[in-house]
């Protein structure tokens, strides 16, 4: 990404951030009027975590069908982005429960399903983590990625559902009474936060690929005759 | 009906690190052949990849009937594979592994059939015996007679002779000879007493 | 000698296999079954008595309780394959749909014997109120079927990985959560007066539409996971 872009994102992040709190007023209807500015941060934080578990899959579902480690590469750092929005679109999340309704956590069906990704892409650095062998380790986690978004998809579908007959009390706020001054700032934000992740995202492939040419060098060096030769 | 087995430019790598490279070779039935070198060359590993068992991350492994392709499930058929770290199972019988994979091959075997099988290598006595009480030499005339139970025409032998005595070796010397008449038979070995089992078609070095 | 493949067969000769295996060595069933009984009693013992419970806790306990001791011996069927080295000799006789579908109807009847052994025992020492008894055989059924679907996959991959029981339960709990949540729904509807077959059809329904994805999703990869 060129230092323009890069450039521009952080000072349109930091532009959004200031009008965040100056320029935007204080929400009506809500408990603590001044803490619902965090909502600007925490939904697209919440937005890019699906993306990037969508984009986990697909690259899964790449990498099966090429067996070309990029896709591998590319499914991985989709993971590893969409852990960190999910941990910051979960803590936003909850500052903003302790404000609004006293207590960190209530089962809220969005906010659970936030953690549910946590869950699986947890469980995908741990299988990440247990297999040595590049290949296999790629093969393994692309599968394993490919059982989990259908399920993921039928947890988000039927969790609301399960909630509403267990705590009859609904503790969901409907965005679509949200003033457009906040509407405007929030998608401001998000696509500063866009701009963020496709940098990070980029930046990190860049680190593997680095990684990748540093390592096969490293064999070719070893490797002077080649192996198996006709009798 | 002629079988043929191409490999074309078989490389295979592991972590990074090759462990095959640039393998081409060709063998048309009948017909028997060895894959030679010390160990670690990746003999065993070649022969994995020729049973289909692993796949080459370059290049590709061709069988051929008659000339024409073969898809996997037809390769499955046509070969059969005895390797050391390829066991049966221990807690069953004889009979029991037997049938398992004669079924599993399609193969509708009724029990005195197989118990023939059986006494065709002089395992019939132990048919009813669990595998984990089988002596090297009768594990390995049971693996061979697993490998061949559904008839095929390529049988693979990684270092068929490790730890048996001299009627051992002199079975299987019986059996690739038998089966070297009509298919194919590969055998992966580093032991002098296996490496005129057939021509030499490939030298692994260290 | 007659000549016939097809999947279907190839899958019967495994699921007869790993039976016969099983009958003989008794590994996973001792496991499942022996946390199961721990678990259950020890939650007796622990609530005692058992009426001073809610009945949404023991509904939802009793799921606890049939996945972990799932956890505990599911995936057996293909570590001990990897453990034992006789993967390779399924891998050259069987087509991985054929291993694949044998080995998941073993875990299937396995659940289904886990539940059998499980469920009664639990509902005489946690007195649980069952109303409609239909619908709670349905629901056990589903629910025990659909874990077992939804766990399979995971068990062979993690049998290609390190094998060590603990990753099975971190892998398979996200894929298993599905099920387990509408079963605890639909077996709470069955231990209601009010509820019953009204309140559980859409668990039934989900459950159902569970297995008709997870099943392909789990087929579609297995040849990923299975061949090297």
């Amino acid at each position: 990404m060129s230092t323009t872009t890069k450039v521009l994102t952080g000072v349109w992040i930091a532009a959004v951030t200031v009008a965040a709190f100056t320029w935007l007023p204080p929400a009506q209807g809500f408990r603590n009027p001044e803490s619902a500015r965090i909502v600007v941060f925490h939904v697209p934080c919440a937005v890019l975590t699906f993306i990037a578990f969508m984009a986990n899959a697909l690259y899964s579902w790449k990498y099966l069908r090429s067996r070309n480690p990029l896709a591998d590469a590319k499914a991985n750092i989709s993971a590893e982005l969409g852990m960190l929005f999910a941990v910051l679109a979960t803590v936003t999340g909850s500052l903003f429960a302790m404000e609004q309704w006293g207590s960190p956590w209530n089962w809220d069906p969005r906010e659970t399903s936030i953690v549910m990704l946590m869950l699986v892409y947890a469980a995908y650095f741990v299988l990440r983590g247990s297999v040595e062998e590049k290949s296999k380790r790629a093969r393994l986690s692309a599968a394993y990625a490919l059982l989990a978004f259908p399920a993921m998809v039928f947890l988000i579908w039927i969790f609301p559902r399960i909630v509403e007959s267990l705590h009859p009390t609904n503790t969901l706020f409907s965005r679509t009474g949200l003033d457009p001054a906040y509407r405007v700032t929030l998608w401001g934000f998000f696509a500063g936060l866009v701009s963020v992740y496709v940098w990070m995202f980029r930046l990190r492939l860049r680190v593997e690929l680095a990684e990748a040419r540093l390592r096969e060098r490293r064999h070719s060096e070893l490797e002077m005759e080649p192996i198996g030769a006709q009798p | 009906m002629t079988w043929q087995i191409e490999l074309r430019r078989v490389g295979k790598v592991f972590n990074d690190r090759p462990v095959l490279r640039g393998i081409s070779a060709s063998v048309c039935s009948p017909g028997a052949w060895t894959i030679l070198g010390p160990n670690g060359s990746g003999k065993s590993t070649l022969l994995r990849i020729i049973a289909g068992l692993l796949t080459p991350t370059d290049g590709e492994v061709l069988y051929l009937r008659n000339g024409e392709r073969l898809n996997a499930q037809q390769r499955r058929q046509a070969v059969g594979m005895v390797a050391p770290d390829i066991a049966l199972y221990r807690p069953l019988t004889a009979l029991e592994n037997l049938r398992f994979l004669a079924r599993a091959r399609g193969m509708h075997l009724r029990d005195p059939q197989l118990l023939e099988l059986l006494e065709q290598v002089q395992l019939r006595q132990r048919a009813h015996d669990p595998v984990a009480t089988f002596s090297t030499g009768m594990v390995q005339r049971l693996k061979l007679l697993t490998a061949l139970v559904h008839r095929p025409p390529v049988l693979l032998l990684d270092e068929p002779g490790s730890n048996l005595d001299e009627a051992g070796m002199e079975f299987i010397r019986l059996i690739v000879r038998e089966q070297a008449k009509h298919g194919i038979v590969i055998v992966a070995t580093n032991d002098t007493r296996e490496m005129d089992y057939g021509e030499p078609l490939i030298r692994l070095g260290a | 000698m007659s000549r016939s493949s097809g999947w279907a067969r190839e899958a019967q000769a495994v699921f007869a296999k790993d039976c016969l295996l099983e009958l003989r060595t008794r590994v996973a069933l001792g496991a499942v079954v022996l946390f199961a009984v721990t678990s259950v009693v020890a939650a007796g013992f622990a609530l005692a008595p058992p009426s001073g419970v809610a009945g949404d806790v023991k509904a939802a306990l009793l799921w606890v309780v049939i996945f972990f001791a799932a956890v505990a011996g599911l995936s057996r069927v293909f570590v001990v394959e990897e453990e034992t080295r006789t993967a390779d000799a399924l891998r050259l006789a069987v087509s991985p749909v054929g291993v694949f579908v044998g080995k998941l109807a073993f875990n299937t009847v396995l659940m289904w014997v886990l539940c059998a052994l499980t469920v009664p025992l639990y509902l005489v020492l946690l007195e649980a109120p069952v109303v409609h008894w239909g619908l709670f055989v349905v629901v056990t059924f589903l629910g025990s079927t659909a874990l077992a679907c939804a766990t399979t996959a995971v068990a062979a991959i993690v049998a290609k990985a390190s094998m060590r029981g603990a990753l099975f339960g971190v892998l398979s709990f996200p894929v298993a959560l599905p099920p387990l949540l509408v079963a605890i729904h639909g077996t709470k509807a069955a231990w209601m007066a009010n509820a019953g077959w009204r309140a559980a059809i859409g668990d039934i329904h989900v459950l159902v539409g569970f297995m008709l994805v997870i099943v392909p999703a789990s087929l579609l990869v297995f040849e990923h996971i299975w061949s090297d």
